[in-house]
């Protein structure tokens, strides 16, 4: 019951947030800076994971294919079709569900708690296209990007690794990225991607605006807000790769 | 003017405001005061459209405010002021860029003109070097005058002020009434201040609505207040013994038998 409860409110709060921009401009500057905030401020986390998560993808995999009659080169191909299909689009979504989301949740939090939220409900803005609507389509916008960038590096680490390492060359590193490509994949994975910036910012946003109490309950909503947006990718995960694939 | 009418308002089965009906005239300060859990919040919430009355009518202008939709209450909200409690201002913005705010969200002023107002506002309230300043960076008093030049930016017709006085010494919380009264006289507002400081009372209480368990115990004015013979405002108003002491003394010198000027040291005595 207390599900549907939450659930009916989450869709409210979303349906809130459709209507007329008291000001264009203004929320066109909001929209720039939450792509600044999600975009650019993830950029540097996203690229760390990616690449040691590339380079962790070749060693590994190198260390299981022990067989002779297996050529190296399929190595790369597991590594492309791995970070394409699974680590870049979940993995990295389920580190910006901390980073992006618990930022999302915490200010939502906080301008409510500090009676922000209120300040402006006064002046006559819709909060909820205000500050959650341009959080939603910045992360629509930019977590697919991530995404991309994630698994271009993710790639090119494992390249590396495996170059660095001596366990296979880069020229034969590359031929086994060109074998077997199957562009869908990458249909595949922009789906999921969009599906969790959809998830990261509507679900810490949700959280935060309707914080209740203090310091405290941020913290709660905040960490909830994780947690929730974590479970609602891994199921998302599996649920479009038994529909898509 | 802002005429509410039999105004009820309960969360679950406890009722926070019973029956309450007030005029609250234009240019004048109108004050609500009562103990904490009077529901004096709740009604300054439910006058400026946070919270949805159970049932009664709140008129601004004879305009119903409850019957509105969501636009009218839009633009009706843009003659509207409001100081929180905790002034409310938005941390990661300049002083200037959160008075600023609300030019930029509903009028088509250049930037010079925007500069031009903010500078008026901020002088008249007596900060002219904070512009660059965070609210972080200044001092409690100081965010509650950001607090009111933000709520007069774009000459509301109406200011709420919820409790401005919390959390300030005697002397800048003077100066905070003084301001509320002299804006209020200047711009011919309709003010509605939440407050339990019997400075302000005392200071800017054109009018007074004493608010008790959810119910309107006493209204009048600052002159009255003193006079009353309202057991429950009495023991609000001048709760501590000094007060008490000074309450009868002003009854005498009101009715001519003393003069606190000439024989008050011949009564110590």
């Amino acid at each position: 019951m207390k599900f549907l409860t939450e659930f009916g409110l989450y869709l409210l709060t979303l349906k809130g947030m459709f209507s007329k921009p008291e000001n264009g401009k203004m929320y066109w500057k909001e929209f720039m800076h939450q792509c600044s905030e999600i975009g650019i401020g993830s950029l540097g986390i996203v690229a760390i994971i990616s690449i040691f998560m590339g380079a962790v993808s070749t060693l590994q995999t190198a260390y299981q294919l022990v067989s002779p009659i297996i050529p190296l080169s399929t190595i790369a191909q597991i590594v492309r079709d791995t970070v394409i299909l699974e680590f870049s689009p979940t993995l990295v979504c389920i580190v910006l569900a901390g980073v992006v989301g618990s930022k999302i949740a915490s200010e939502l939090g906080n301008m409510r708690v500090s009676e922000q939220i209120d300040a402006l409900e006064i002046m006559g803005i819709n909060t909820k296209s205000y500050l959650i609507m341009p959080k939603l389509l910045a992360a629509i916008m930019m977590i697919p990007m991530l995404v991309v960038i994630s698994a271009v590096l993710g790639i090119w680490g494992g390249r590396l690794a495996g170059t660095l390492t001596g366990i296979l060359s880069a020229a034969t590193f590359d031929k086994g990225l060109h074998q077997a490509f199957k562009p869908y994949n990458v249909f595949f994975a922009m789906a999921k991607s969009y599906t969790f910036a959809f998830i990261i910012a509507s679900i810490p946003a949700y959280y935060g605006y309707n914080v209740q109490g203090g310091a405290l309950e941020i913290g709660r909503a905040s960490t909830k807000s994780v947690v929730v947006s974590c479970v609602l990718v891994l199921f998302s995960d599996y649920l479009l790769s038994a529909l898509l694939l | 003017m802002i005429e509410i009418k039999n105004i009820k308002k309960g969360f679950g089965d406890k009722m926070v405001i019973n029956d309450v009906s007030s005029v609250f005239e234009t240019g004048r300060c109108n004050l609500i005061i009562g103990t904490s859990g009077s529901g004096k919040t709740v009604l300054m919430k439910c006058l400026v459209g946070l919270f949805e009355p159970d049932s009664g009518e709140i008129c601004y202008d004879g305009k119903n405010f409850s019957e509105m939709n969501e636009e009218h209450r839009k633009a009706l909200r843009q003659s509207i002021g409001m100081l929180f409690q905790g002034s409310a201002l938005f941390d990661s913005m300049t002083v200037e860029q959160n008075v600023m705010f609300p030019l930029d969200m509903f009028t088509k002023n250049t930037v010079a003109e925007k500069a031009k107002r903010v500078d008026e506002v901020l002088e008249r309230v007596n900060l002219v070097d904070a512009h660059k300043k965070f609210p972080a960076e200044i001092s409690g008093g100081m965010k509650k005058r950001v607090g009111i030049a933000r709520a007069i930016v774009l000459n509301p017709k109406y200011l709420f002020c919820d409790e401005p006085n919390s959390g300030l010494d005697p002397q800048t919380s003077l100066l905070i009434d003084k301001l509320i009264k002299e804006i209020t006289y200047e711009y011919n507002i309709t003010t509605v201040v939440n407050t339990h400081d019997m400075n302000s009372v005392m200071e800017i209480g054109d009018h007074i609505m004493y608010m008790y368990q959810g119910i309107k115990e006493w209204e009048g004015s600052n002159k009255e207040i003193i006079f009353s013979k309202n057991k429950l405002l009495n023991d609000f108003i001048f709760a501590s013994e000094f007060l008490k002491d000074a309450k009868d003394m002003r009854t005498l010198e009101v009715k001519g038998k003393i003069d606190n000027n000439r024989n008050m040291d011949e009564l110590l005595k």
